[in-house]
């Protein structure tokens, strides 16, 4: 405490705290020289990840994406199209391999996220959507089928999808009480490694809104390190990687 | 708060107790092995893991060099983002800052992520005396409280029990925590999980209030992050309505970017995976998502006394992977109860004794091989075995300082160095020490050596020193070969002639049975 204080204390209880932490900080570092600056030898955004090449084609991106997350079980389908990504062939596409996948599942309540593309259901006429507007409670969610749901980014190397509640993702809640997920990945989505990620995150404001990085369907390996997909959040991860 | 879970043994009587349990050294040497093996795998697949690994470091070390100033920026990234910064000196003020939190908001009852900063801190334990029930979330913690038990690890806190005990502390607890274990719940994994799937569910969905620790806080964004695996960190920091977070001052880490290299290398190191099923990043409160109110307690507990520890300072690197205690042989044999500490294994015996001082947690530097499997394994290289020498001489010293007068172990030290300094005492000395094969006549090795050296020999055997030395035996042979070159020492003549033949000479392991 006899330290001197940062240039702006607040008074009372709490501000003595903070006074007496940084105080406690900076004298414990008074005499400490400067630590060898920060190396980044690692590899960086662009420069490919251990399982790809920097001019991997994309083709190689989409393979590892749908290998990983089949390592990590969560379902794969490919929606193929040569057409430009959110054109109508390429939409088309989408919601034939939705309609194949939740008539597997034998979804029918299903959570639609504001801002979902309406052509992605439109070849699922016995889909029942059901709109977060109102707001649905915890309980309305919990007794849905599940949510489809597109995603800010994939990353290949670790079978990662991160949503950033965007436009077709809507907000976190959506995507973690339901029992099923069912998340469309447009091949430009995808990215190599995880610097590669954080780097478009930042470039496109995300960092600062709520994200979510999903591997696989959640897990648990608390009992005697057996590995048990699915405990709280959706326990089937389906991924459709489109293009 | 003392460092040590109250009312547990130091770490030589635990350890004693705790290997002599064969069911729990069989879960741990199973758990450990396992965990080894794939993590081995997750790290060999990236090729540029050392570097990473000396990003991590020097991240850490970087921001812990100008932590006042990341703090500062912590807290302005946090405040303008919509949430509220509280500072915490200890685990007192830790503990009435998130009571009063709790009870502002009329609520009696909070759901908990995993968090090591709150275990620390007895936060559970505070809020029950203030008439608030925290239920743990994650799994193996569940199993923890349910079962009236203490964690053993860091990341599988439940390590220590199998299947069976889970079953049945489930079928007899969770009934009066809230919703039973069903029916006829028989012992595998998976009927186990959806139990406690069920079990926590309807608290999750009435939860109002939420509390958290983090394991990164970004100081440039304000942004804090958990990874977890289960979804009940989802569910914890997104369904209620208020959300409180416990961190400890070291989580900082100063920009978005470095957080690329802490999400490569802790999801590899802690549970072998190429990325943990879910992290969660927030920043403050976002309208019409997750919590309204976000309240960030900023933890220091003895953290800037580690800091001023130039030794010790590096331990604030730790990103809590737990890495280190599955490779550790002691922590394999011994498990994380033997610790008495909230961070166990070679961690916990360099972080506790400095966050707590030494002096509550005298045993801990000293439960280490020195083996240096842990530095290895650190993914932030954390030089945990000169640590433990440096904490071993500070045990030492906390002991000198209080006055206490020189203990056996001293005493004999000092004797050693007085008859190691000069040849001929050591000579003397040595051929003196073939007394001691009358202690150990019938068994070969000495099982107890009178006091004060009973000390040594309570959980070791001495092996019997040998009829000759092996100086003496040198000088004999020189004498009889009769060449100062030594090359007598391969003369076949040269074989069998002592009393109890040539294997005495090797030490213990030529011991025969007589």
């Amino acid at each position: 405490m006899s330290q001197a204080g940062p240039p702006t204390t607040p008074s009372g209880p709490a501000g003595d705290a903070r006074t007496e932490i940084l105080s406690r900080a900076r004298a414990a570092l008074a005499d400490r020289p400067d630590p060898p600056p920060v190396t980044r030898d690692y590899r960086t955004a662009g420069t490919g990840s251990p399982g790809l090449t920097t001019d991997a084609p994309q083709e190689a991106l989409l393979d590892l994406l749908a290998s990983r997350l089949v390592d990590y079980h969560a379902l794969v389908r490919r929606a193929t199209s040569t057409a430009s990504p959110a054109s109508p062939l390429a939409d088309a596409a989408i919601a034939t391999a939705v309609a194949t996948a939740l008539a597997k599942r034998g979804a029918r309540r299903l959570i639609r996220p504001p801002g979902l593309p309406p052509a992605w259901l439109a070849s699922t006429p016995g889909t029942e959507p059901v709109d977060d507007d109102p707001p649905l409670t915890a309980a309305d969610l919990d007794i849905t089928d599940g949510v489809l749901t597109g995603c800010a980014l994939a990353i290949a190397e670790t079978g990662t999808i991160v949503l950033d509640g965007g436009p077709g993702q809507g907000r976190r809640a959506l995507t973690l009480v339901p029992d099923y997920h069912l998340v469309v990945v447009h091949a430009d989505q995808v990215v190599a490694g995880v610097p590669d990620a954080l780097a478009r995150l930042d470039a496109t404001g995300a960092p600062t809104r709520p994200l979510t990085w999903i591997s696989g369907p959640s897990a648990t390996s608390d009992i005697e390190l057996h590995r048990v997909e699915g405990v709280h959040g959706p326990r089937t991860l389906e991924v459709i990687l489109a293009g | 708060m003392s460092g040590t879970f109250v009312g547990m043994p130091a770490f030589p009587k635990a350890a004693h107790e705790a290997v002599n349990n064969a069911t729990l050294r069989g879960n741990l040497r199973h758990a450990t092995q396992t965990i080894r093996t794939k993590r081995a795998k997750a790290v060999a697949e990236v090729s540029d893991w050392a570097e990473l690994r000396e990003a991590g470091r020097r991240i850490k070390d970087h921001t812990l060099r100008h932590l006042d100033r990341y703090l500062v920026q912590l807290e302005e990234s946090v405040t303008a983002a919509g949430g509220v910064v509280h500072w915490a000196a200890d685990a007192e003020e830790a503990n009435r800052v998130v009571t009063e939190l709790v009870r502002a908001t009329g609520e009696s009852e909070v759901v908990k992520v995993k968090s090591m900063a709150t275990q620390e801190i007895g936060l559970n334990e505070a809020l029950e005396a203030a008439g608030i029930r925290a239920y743990e979330t994650d799994l193996a913690e569940l199993i923890v409280q349910l079962g009236e038990d203490r964690p053993s690890h860091i990341l599988v806190p439940a390590i220590h029990r199998n299947r069976g005990e889970i079953r049945d502390i489930f079928v007899r607890e969770m009934g009066a925590w809230g919703r039973a274990a069903p029916e006829g719940l028989t012992d595998t994994p998976a009927e186990l999980a959806e139990a406690a799937r069920l079990h926590l569910r309807e608290k999750f969905l009435r939860a109002k209030v939420g509390v958290s620790g983090a394991n990164f806080m970004v100081a440039e964004t304000g942004t804090l992050v958990v990874v977890e695996s289960e979804g009940n960190g989802r569910m914890c920091l997104t369904l209620p309505e208020t959300l409180i977070s416990v961190v400890g001052i070291e989580k900082t880490v100063p920009t978005w970017r470095d957080l690329e290299v802490f999400l490569q290398t802790l999801p590899r190191s802690s549970t072998a995976e190429r990325m943990n099923p879910y992290t969660s990043m927030w920043t403050g409160t976002t309208d019409g998502d997750g919590p309204r109110t976000f309240h960030l307690v900023l933890l220091d507990n003895g953290r800037t006394d580690t800091l001023a520890d130039e030794v010790g300072r590096q331990a604030l690197r730790c990103i809590r992977c737990s890495a280190c205690l599955n490779v550790c042989p002691v922590y394999e044999r011994a498990g994380g109860h033997a610790y008495g500490s909230v961070y166990p294994g070679p961690i916990g015996a360099v972080l506790s004794p400095q966050l707590t001082g030494v002096t509550d947690n005298p045993s801990l530097p000293y439960a280490s091989t020195l083996c240096g499997a842990c530095l290895d394994a650190c993914p932030v290289a954390i030089d945990i075995p000169s640590m433990l020498v440096h904490l071993r001489a500070k045990v030492v010293d906390a002991h000198r300082g209080a006055g206490h007068r020189p203990t056996a172990e001293q005493a004999v030290m000092t004797t050693a160095a007085w008859t190691m300094a000069k040849p001929r005492r050591w000579a003397r000395t040595l051929r003196a020490a073939r007394l001691g094969r009358l202690l150990g006549r019938r068994r070969g090795t000495i099982s107890r050596l009178p006091p004060p050296l009973a000390a040594w020999t309570a959980s070791r055997d001495l092996p019997l020193p040998p009829s000759e030395s092996f100086r003496d035996r040198w000088s004999r042979r020189q004498a009889s070969a009769g060449g100062p070159d030594g090359s007598g020492g391969h003369d076949p003549q040269d074989g069998p002639d002592g009393p109890d033949g040539p294997d005495e000479l090797d030490g213990p392991d030529g011991r025969t049975p007589r």
